[in-house]
C-alpha cells in the first residue's frame, strides 16, 4: 500500500469515525509525523520488545537508571527523600541530574568560582586552570567582551578536551 | 568552654553596631563541604558517622582557624544546651535535632562556627552585626583554605563542590541576612518584600532559618542559586541589587509613619513598651514581638530612655533556653513566663 501523501510505502494506518463514517488514511513515516501530529512510534528492536514483555508480566518494574555502584542509592530513593547517597551519586546520576540542577541554579550548567588549591598534580592544574577561565569568561561576557568570550571558550574546551 | 559562659551576654553579631544595623541585624555567610572518599551522611553507619566525627573534628581544631576554638560535642550535650546553641544561631535547628556523631565548633567571639555532620560532613559559617557580607566572606574564605589543607573536599571540576542536597551544589555558598522590617509588617507592605524576594530568586525565612516562621518581624533572605555564578558574584548581586531594596522599603515605611501615622506609631510603641514594664507574665513569641516595636521605636528616636544594645540583647536573653540558663534553674509554663516577665521588668526599669 502507498501513502496517501507522497509514493512511498505506508507504514502508518490510521482510521478514523467521522459523523458515522469511517475513513482510513494510510502514510509513510515521515508523512505521518509532518501530518496530523502523527508520531510514529519508531520500530522498537526485537529484544527490548522482549524485556518489555517479560518486565510486563514478571511483576517486576524496569529500573531506568541504575543504581550508584558506590553507596547504593537509586534515583527513585533521591526522588524521594531529596538527599544523595555520596560524592559519586553526581556522576551515576548525570543525566538525570543536568536538568535538575538548571531548573535550581538559573540554568547554571558549570561551576564558576572557588577551586580547592590543594587538588595537585597535572589533572588538579587542570582543574584549577578550566575554573578560573570559566571565571574570565563569566567577566568578558557580563563587559559585552564577545572576541575575549570566544576566545576563553576556545581555550576552556582545550584544556577541558586534554 | 562552659557553655554558661555563653549565658551572660550576646554573640558579636547582636551588637547592633555594624553599617546599616537599625535594618540589617547581621549577616551570615556559610560553605558546605563534604570529606572526599566518605559517603553522605544519609549513607553512612553509626560507626562510619562516629569515625566521620573525629577526622573532621581533628582537622578543624588543628587547623589554627581562630585564637581559641570550642568544641561541644552535641550527642553528649543536652537538650538545653542544644537549644542555648540554636537560639545563638550557632547550630541550625537540624542539627540541634538529628541524633549520631555530631558536634560544633565555635571561636571565642562566635562570629564563627563549624558544623560536623549536620546536612553535609561540614558546614563553615562566619556570622557579623549590620550588614558585612563582603568582610564575612574574606574570613570564611580563609577559614575553607585552611582546612582544604588538611581535608580533601569532594569536588567535581564541571559540578564545583558536591554536597548532599543538589540545590548547595557548586559554590557550597549561602549568603543570609537577617533583617528587621517592623514597619512594612505595620503598614501591611511586608508582601513586597516577599514579591521582590521571589523576582530574585531569593527565599524568605524566620529568625532561625529554615522551616520557622518570621517571628517579631525578623526575616532571614538568603540566595537560592549556589551554582554557575563564583562567590564573590553572588555575594556582590545580593548586596548590591537585593538588600538596598529591601532597607529601601522599610526606610519608606519608616518615613511614612513618622510623617502620616505619628499618634498609631508613638501607641505601638509605648504600649510595647508599658507591657513589657508591666507585664507579670510572658510568652517567648509574644516577647519578641513587643521587643520588636520597642526597638523600632528606639530607632526612630520615639524613645529615648532605652539603649538599643538593651532590646538587641534582651531579644537573645528571653529565649527560653537563655532563661533557664541565667537563671539556673529549669522552667516551664507560667513560672517560666512569669521569670521572664520579671527579668524583662527589671532590665527595662525606667531610668
Amino acid at each position: 500500500m502507498k501513502c496517501d501523501k507522497c509514493n512511498k510505502q505506508a507504514t502508518v494506518h490510521l482510521t478514523e469515525i467521522q459523523g458515522g463514517k469511517q475513513i482510513d488514511k494510510h502514510f509513510c513515516e515521515q508523512c505521518a509525523a509532518l501530518n496530523d501530529g502523527l508520531v510514529p512510534k519508531t520500530h522498537a528492536p526485537i529484544n527490548e520488545l522482549l524485556t518489555n514483555f517479560v518486565l510486563a508480566h514478571s511483576g517486576l518494574t524496569k529500573e531506568t537508571v541504575a543504581a550508584c555502584e558506590e553507596c547504593g542509592m537509586t534515583w527513585a530513593e533521591f526522588r524521594q527523600g531529596g538527599m544523595l547517597g555520596c560524592e559519586h551519586d553526581y556522576a551515576a546520576f548525570e543525566k538525570e541530574l543536568t536538568p535538575l540542577l538548571q531548573r535550581a541554579h538559573e540554568n547554571a550548567t558549570h561551576h564558576v568560582g572557588k577551586t580547592p588549591v590543594r587538588q595537585s598534580g597535572p589533572r588538579g592544574a587542570k582543574r584549577v586552570d578550566a575554573a578560573k577561565l570559566r571565571r574570565e569568561l563569566a567577566k568578558a561576557v557580563e563587559a559585552e567582551d564577545y572576541e575575549r568570550a570566544a576566545k576563553l571558550r576556545d581555550q576552556i574546551k582545550q584544556v577541558e578536551g586534554a | 568552654m562552659k557553655l554558661s559562659d555563653l549565658t551572660s551576654h550576646a554573640g558579636e553579631w547582636l551588637r547592633g553596631s555594624g553599617p546599616m544595623s537599625d535594618i540589617v541585624i547581621s549577616s551570615r555567610v556559610r560553605l558546605a563541604r563534604n570529606v572526599s572518599g566518605h559517603a553522605f551522611l544519609t549513607k553512612c553507619t553509626r560507626p562510619q558517622r562516629t569515625a566521620l566525627e573525629t577526622k573532621v573534628r581533628q582537622a578543624v581544631l588543628g587547623a589554627e582557624v581562630a585564637a581559641r576554638l570550642f568544641y561541644i560535642d552535641l550527642e553528649e550535650a543536652n537538650e538545653l544546651d542544644r537549644q542555648l546553641l540554636m537560639e545563638r544561631h550557632l547550630i541550625s535547628k537540624q542539627h540541634k535535632d538529628t541524633e549520631g556523631a555530631r558536634g560544633v565548633a565555635v571561636d571565642e567571639n562566635e562570629t564563627m562556627s563549624i558544623m560536623i555532620n549536620e546536612e553535609d560532613h561540614l558546614r563553615l559559617q562566619v556570622m557579623r552585626s549590620g550588614l558585612q557580607l563582603e568582610e564575612a566572606w574574606e574570613q570564611i574564605n580563609a577559614i575553607d583554605d585552611k582546612l582544604e589543607g588538611l581535608l580533601d573536599f569532594a569536588f567535581h571540576p564541571r559540578l564545583g563542590y558536591l554536597t548532599a542536597c543538589p540545590t548547595n551544589v557548586g559554590t557550597g555558598l549561602r549568603v543570609s541576612v537577617m533583617l528587621h522590617l517592623p514597619a512594612l509588617k505595620l503598614t501591611g507592605e511586608i508582601e513586597k518584600v516577599y514579591r521582590a524576594a521571589r523576582d530574585m530568586r531569593l527565599a524568605v525565612r524566620g529568625l532561625y532559618g529554615e522551616g520557622t516562621e518570621a517571628t517579631g518581624d525578623f526575616y532571614q533572605v538568603s540566595n537560592q542559586t549556589t551554582f554557575g555564578k563564583s562567590e564573590e558574584q553572588l555575594i556582590s548581586e545580593f548586596r548590591r541589587q537585593v538588600i538596598p531594596k529591601i532597607i529601601e522599603y522599610e526606610q519608606q515605611a519608616r518615613k511614612t509613619l513618622m510623617q502620616d501615622r505619628t499618634m498609631a506609631l508613638d501607641d505601638t510603641v509605648w504600649r510595647a513598651l508599658g507591657i513589657l514594664r508591666s507585664a507579670r507574665l510572658l510568652k517567648s513569641e509574644e516577647t519578641l514581638f513587643l521587643l520588636s516595636h520597642v526597638r523600632m521605636g528606639v530607632n526612630l528616636g520615639r524613645v529615648k530612655d532605652v539603649e538599643v544594645n538593651k532590646v538587641n540583647e534582651l531579644f537573645l536573653l528571653t529565649r527560653p533556653a537563655h532563661l533557664q540558663k541565667i537563671l539556673g534553674r529549669k522552667m516551664d509554663g507560667d513560672i517560666r513566663r512569669a521569670a521572664r516577665a520579671e527579668f524583662i521588668r527589671t532590665r527595662l526599669k525606667a531610668n
